[in-house]
């Protein structure tokens, strides 16, 4: 393996540096919201985490896709890094999100449509892990799993918009009305400013962490190969 | 097949003997249906204990009782469907035959479809006698047969997934829920519509998500099933 590019140190260096420009500008540049005062400052990581997680599964099924047509095994590190990434940041997402809606909602959790979506996506995520630890044979792990991704990429917005429709023609009892006009605000332009921001940080956050899993999937791959090599 | 006249004919052959296979087989050993049959029979009994179904829910209650009874009671069967081609080297045989890998795909699609069905035509009568009351309606027929199509074809894709893996049978459930949250919201959603008689236009938008997933699905799992069972 060759020692680390000088690209993916810049981009380590420049996630810390971003990570400690968009705590500044949640705390000091953002203005207080008049209702939700404080609470509302998780908003910003809160958007952020949930857009990596959208970004991950989105690289997720095309690496899938592309995989199953290459049948190139970095294919398939590049979908299960994606995964893995996206499975940590959609929880941290549906975590800040739970603490956001203790206060503004009076609940940690309710069968909103997204919040919903969010839950099933990170059981497909977590039944592909699975999995792929019942598969021994490189090749056909890569296989199966770029098959599930495909099945649950076309399946989460059919379930998100099922859902909907039920939130539609049921409406969610806890919060009254729809649960997603409850604590909504207008945004400031220091607000959208903070928000970029902070989408723009967790973005160049996710491409290095992206490289350092494929890096390791890799270095996995090559001892794999060592250790066959030498079991002969 | 590449040679012959007719392939189109000659592919729906295929099918119709992967059909009779299963359908036979299973008529002379009936260890499929019976058991699930009898787990399905539990299920609603225990539903009968963990929530009283007291005549006043029993509209409201109904659907999600059958569905969730439905589903637990479908992936024994495709676990078993698939479990017997696996054990025995059917599988090994099946593609050994000189048709079209999809015509297999469909071929336990349609059996593990009819498995469901005859479950369900046994299980309805059965409950509207127990708790008295008539779901035998032509509408919720409809939708338990579109919710077993869209069920049946993801089903069968993962199950022959599931089967070539360590952990095996453990595996279809973990894998098959998250990814049929679609059908079962709908098909609960359509089946309380029709049982607690709602106008047609408040039904109607669940009948197309299930048609719509139906018809996604069966198209992906005849594209995808070819990577599946490759080896």
């Amino acid at each position: 393996m060759k020692s680390q590019p000088k690209l993916l140190t810049l981009l380590t260096v420049l996630s810390v540096i971003l990570f400690i420009g968009a705590l500044a500008m949640v705390f000091l540049y953002a203005p207080l919201e008049a209702v939700m005062n404080y609470v509302q400052k998780i908003f910003y990581f809160h958007i952020a985490n949930a857009w990596v997680g959208m970004l991950g599964f989105i690289v997720a099924a095309t690496a899938g896709v592309i995989y199953l047509v290459k049948k190139d095994l970095k294919w398939d590190i590049v979908e299960m890094a994606a995964v893995e990434i996206s499975l940590v940041f959609f929880f941290i997402a549906i975590i800040t999100g739970s603490i956001w809606a203790k206060p503004s909602w009076g609940t940690f959790w309710t069968w909103d449509a997204r919040l919903t979506t969010a839950a099933i996506l990170e059981m497909i995520y977590l039944a592909y892990l699975l999995l792929r630890k019942g598969i021994e044979d490189p090749e056909r792990r890569a296989r199966f799993s770029a098959v599930y991704t495909l099945i649950g990429a076309i399946s989460v917005p059919v379930s998100f918009l099922s859902i909907r429709i039920w939130q539609t023609i049921h409406p969610a009892v806890i919060g009254g009305g729809t649960s997603g006009a409850q604590g909504s605000f207008g945004m400031t332009p220091a607000m959208l400013m903070t928000m970029f921001f902070c989408l723009a940080t967790f973005s160049v956050i996710f491409v290095a962490l992206l490289w350092y899993r494929i890096r390791l999937g890799r270095l996995a791959e090559q001892v794999d190969q060592l250790k066959y090599q030498f079991m002969q | 097949m590449p040679t012959s006249k007719r392939p189109s004919f000659d592919y729906l052959k295929a099918i119709g003997a992967i059909v009779w296979k299963d359908l036979a087989s299973e008529m002379r050993s009936r260890e499929l249906l019976s058991a699930m049959l009898v787990f399905a029979l539990l299920v609603i009994l225990i539903f009968n204990f963990a929530i009283e179904l007291q005549p006043t829910l029993r509209t409201t209650i109904t659907p999600g009782v059958l569905w969730v009874t439905f589903a637990f009671a479908g992936t024994l069967g495709l676990n078993r469907s698939m479990a017997i081609e696996k054990d025995r080297g059917c599988l090994d045989g099946l593609l050994l035959a000189p048709v079209d890998r999809s015509a297999i795909y469909f071929g336990k699609a349609l059996g593990n479809l009819a498995f469901m069905l005859i479950i369900a035509m046994i299980v309805l009568p059965i409950y509207s006698l127990l708790y008295n009351i008539n779901i035998l309606i032509p509408g919720l027929l409809l939708v338990v047969l579109l919710g077993s199509i869209g069920y049946v074809a993801v089903g069968t894709l993962l199950s022959s997934m599931a089967v070539q893996t360590r952990t095996r049978e453990v595996l279809l459930p973990v894998l098959l829920f998250p990814v049929i949250v679609p059908v079962l919201l709908a098909a609960v959603k359509a089946s309380s519509g029709f049982l607690q008689n709602l106008p047609m236009n408040e039904i109607w938008p669940w009948l197309n998500i299930l048609i719509a997933y139906d018809v996604i699905f069966t198209a992906v799992a005849f594209i995808v099933f070819d990577y599946v069972i490759e080896e």
